[in-house]
């Protein structure tokens, strides 16, 4: 009976040997497959990725790229099956183009996981880094990546696709319209202005006291200072302060009043120089007309403004008309010229600026009021006829503002297909 | 730091301090800081329009054999024109080309930028559910939505100028003005702030990066420290006393004397 008892638990001893040998066994032989595995990638998670290539995009398109100037093919594509889904293993796409099917294909663009398409777009200039002419035969195919970089699947070859610029915008179609609608309210207005129609335009405060101020100056037989600010001449703002700049030189020109007009930009000082000649040959008095009136003082920001300080500050002009476009020295432009005691009036378009103008001017000219100023000092039918032009425009956006939000909150499905119509796509 | 370049961060503080003298008035060290800014900056603009200008974007493009490059060339050279009379007026064929392209291309740009995209931007539907955010007094995204659209309309209708801002159309003229200075209100304190923190960096400037230089002789980053960083200090200092002596006998030889102003109204 104890040998029987004996023998069973010798053999249950045993038996818990022999499972326990297994269980090490096996521990082992998973710790040193582990090991191995983690020689063989980065991280736990790829020995079980790396098993199995992910399944390629699928569905892949390349065709010219629409409403641009050429050098763009887009290429598009149907996403991974296990990209976010099955292995889940696709971490970003990556294009190759070959101006071959057989290739060599080279990597032009690498996208993230979740991505269905990609431009390959390359500048104009045919020598910078990744030119790619138009009109020339490209093939393209997506692979589709993992962490590890040597596994991955690539899509089918699509090709041959040419790029080509295209000569309209479809894009830009609701701008064109805003222009066409602009432009008609212009010509219709301007004809009445010449027929001698009676156009009410409302007093503007900063714009009545630019006369005065030239009176002032006369008076007192102190310069006028004018400020085209630091816009080029392609800037609207500037545009619209050699219109305002005529009209002051003009009236300068009959009160027979000095004139300053320091300049940031060259080409700025030479239209302002030929503005400057042409209001005093319109005033009788070009032999008044000295080209150092308009000058150049220098192309960095705050040795500008340095300078035009200092001639505020020697010069003591009676008035200071800053009109143009105006970044970071408007307040100190602003500030010596109160501290010098000048009538100040100031215009621009840059909206961070205006507060400055605000605190230290007598007049400001706030953003649109600016492009008006012309208009009101020149009171020429073209003028009177653009600006009542631009308040028709703007009482057509009013419009389409107020109707877009009401259908788009009443009615939107008729609201969206609304807004649609003013979108602007680059 | 070596004198030698102590020498330079004393030069930049005493153009520093000459700049802020014009808090006092036009002074001889303002002038020089002017002078020597302006015409510094002169000659540099010269030397990156030479190599970022016209090296890369007319001789390189000509030496690549694109020579429709010749066209702006000559376009540019027609400016020389300017400097003789006789001929000057061959410079507005390149100030107009200039001018009309320019406006050319800024026009449907603004119009995109300024008109479309704001109006399309504009039209959104207001989140009624969240009109008020979660606090007393707090705002919800539906109140912003509807401010915008309020606040854009209503300033738009301030820049009427075919119509008399009068009743009605008066009001919601004013509350456009209003919503406009509540933005310039905004944007001017910001800017204040940024402004400050510039000078609070010229001030650390002339602090940490001279002053305390100047007399930290244990700094070991001071590389043959001597006498001379502290001369250098001082002389700057030397330069301001001397011409604040100078306004100050300029003042009592003049206090006795009547002002030219008040000698004409006499």
């Amino acid at each position: 009976m104890r040998n029987s008892f004996e023998k069973t638990r010798a053999s249950r001893a045993l038996l818990l040997v022999f499972v326990c040998s297994l269980l090490l066994l096996i521990v082992s032989f998973s710790t040193s497959v582990s090991a191995q595995a983690d020689n063989d990638s980065d991280t736990p998670a790829d020995s079980i990725l790396a098993l199995a290539a992910p399944a390629p995009a699928t569905d892949l398109k390349a065709f010219d790229t629409d409403n641009d100037h050429g050098h763009s093919i887009t290429i598009e594509w149907t996403l991974s099956a296990d990209d976010g889904a099955g292995a889940n293993s696709v971490i970003s796409y990556r294009i190759m183009k070959s101006e071959s099917p057989d290739g060599p294909f080279d990597s032009v663009g690498l996208v993230p996981l979740g991505a269905t398409s990609h431009v390959n777009s390359s500048a104009i200039d045919k020598n910078s880094e990744g030119y790619f002419s138009d009109n020339t035969d490209y093939y393209y195919r997506v692979e589709a990546m993992t962490t590890n970089a040597a596994l991955f699947s690539s899509s089918e070859i699509v090709g041959p696709v040419q790029s080509s610029g295209q000569w309209f915008n479809a894009g830009l179609v609701p701008v064109l319209i805003a222009i066409l609608i602009f432009t008609i309210l212009t010509m219709i207005f301007v004809q009445l202005a010449k027929k001698g129609m009676d156009l009410y335009v409302r007093p503007l405060a900063g714009i009545e006291a630019v006369d005065e101020a030239i009176g002032r100056a006369t008076e007192m037989g102190r310069p006028i200072l004018y400020v085209l600010g630091l816009g080029s001449a392609a800037d609207i703002a500037t545009i619209a302060s050699f219109t305002i700049l005529g009209r002051v030189a003009k009236k300068v020109a009959e009160y027979q009043t000095e004139l300053n007009v320091p300049c940031y930009d060259p080409i700025v000082m030479a239209v302002a120089q030929e503005v400057v000649k042409s209001a005093f040959i319109d005033a009788g008095r070009p032999e008044a007309y000295k080209d150092d009136i308009v000058h150049f003082i220098t192309n960095s920001q705050f040795a500008y403004v340095g300078a035009v300080n200092g001639i505020i500050m020697r010069d003591l002009p009676a008035t200071n008309v800053y009109m143009g476009k105006f970044f970071a020295e408007s307040l100190i432009l602003a500030e010596t010229g109160a501290a010098a005691g000048s009538i100040q009036i100031a215009g621009t378009d840059e909206i961070p600026q205006i507060p400055f103008f605000f605190v230290a001017c007598d007049y400001t000219l706030i953003g649109e009021e600016l492009f008006a100023a012309s208009a009101y000092l020149g009171r020429e039918p073209e003028l009177l006829g653009s600006l009542k032009a631009q308040d028709y425009a703007k009482a057509v956006l009013l419009a389409s503002a107020i109707i877009g939000i009401l259908l788009i909150n009443i009615f939107p499905d008729f609201g969206e297909t609304f807004k649609s119509w003013f979108e602007v796509i680059d | 730091m070596e004198f030698t370049t102590f020498l330079w961060t004393t030069v930049a503080a005493f153009l520093t301090l000459a700049v802020f003298s014009f808090l006092y008035k036009d002074n001889p060290m303002y002038k020089f800081a002017e002078h020597l800014f302006v015409g510094v900056s002169a000659g540099y603009f010269v030397i990156i329009l030479w190599h970022g200008a016209l090296v890369p974007n007319l001789f390189k493009k000509l030496a690549d054999g694109d020579w429709w490059y010749f066209v702006p060339g000559i376009l540019g050279v027609m400016m020389f024109a300017r400097f003789f009379k006789k001929s000057s007026w061959i410079s507005r064929w390149p100030l107009a080309m200039y001018i009309g392209i320019s406006t050319g291309l800024a026009i449907p740009l603004e119009m995109a930028n300024r008109v479309n995209r704001q109006l399309w931007a504009m039209m959104e539907p207001i989140n009624w559910s969240s009109f008020w955010g979660e606090r007393y007094l707090d705002i919800g995204s539906g109140y912003s939505e509807l401010f915008i659209f309020v606040g854009t309309v209503s300033a738009l209708v301030y820049f009427f100028f075919s119509k008399a801002h009068t009743g009605a159309f008066g009001a919601v003229a004013k509350f456009g003005i209003w919503t406009l200075m509540l933005g310039f209100g905004a944007s001017f304190g910001f800017t204040v702030m940024a402004r400050i923190s510039l000078f609070i960096n010229r001030i650390q400037y002339l602090d940490i990066n001279w002053g305390q230089t100047a007399f930290n002789a244990a700094d070991t980053s001071n590389v043959n420290y001597h006498a001379g960083f502290q001369a250098l200090f001082w002389a700057v200092w030397l330069i301001f006393l001397v011409y604040a002596v100078f306004e100050y006998k300029k003042y009592l030889s003049n206090k006795d004397k009547p002002s030219q102003a008040a000698g004409t109204s006499a």
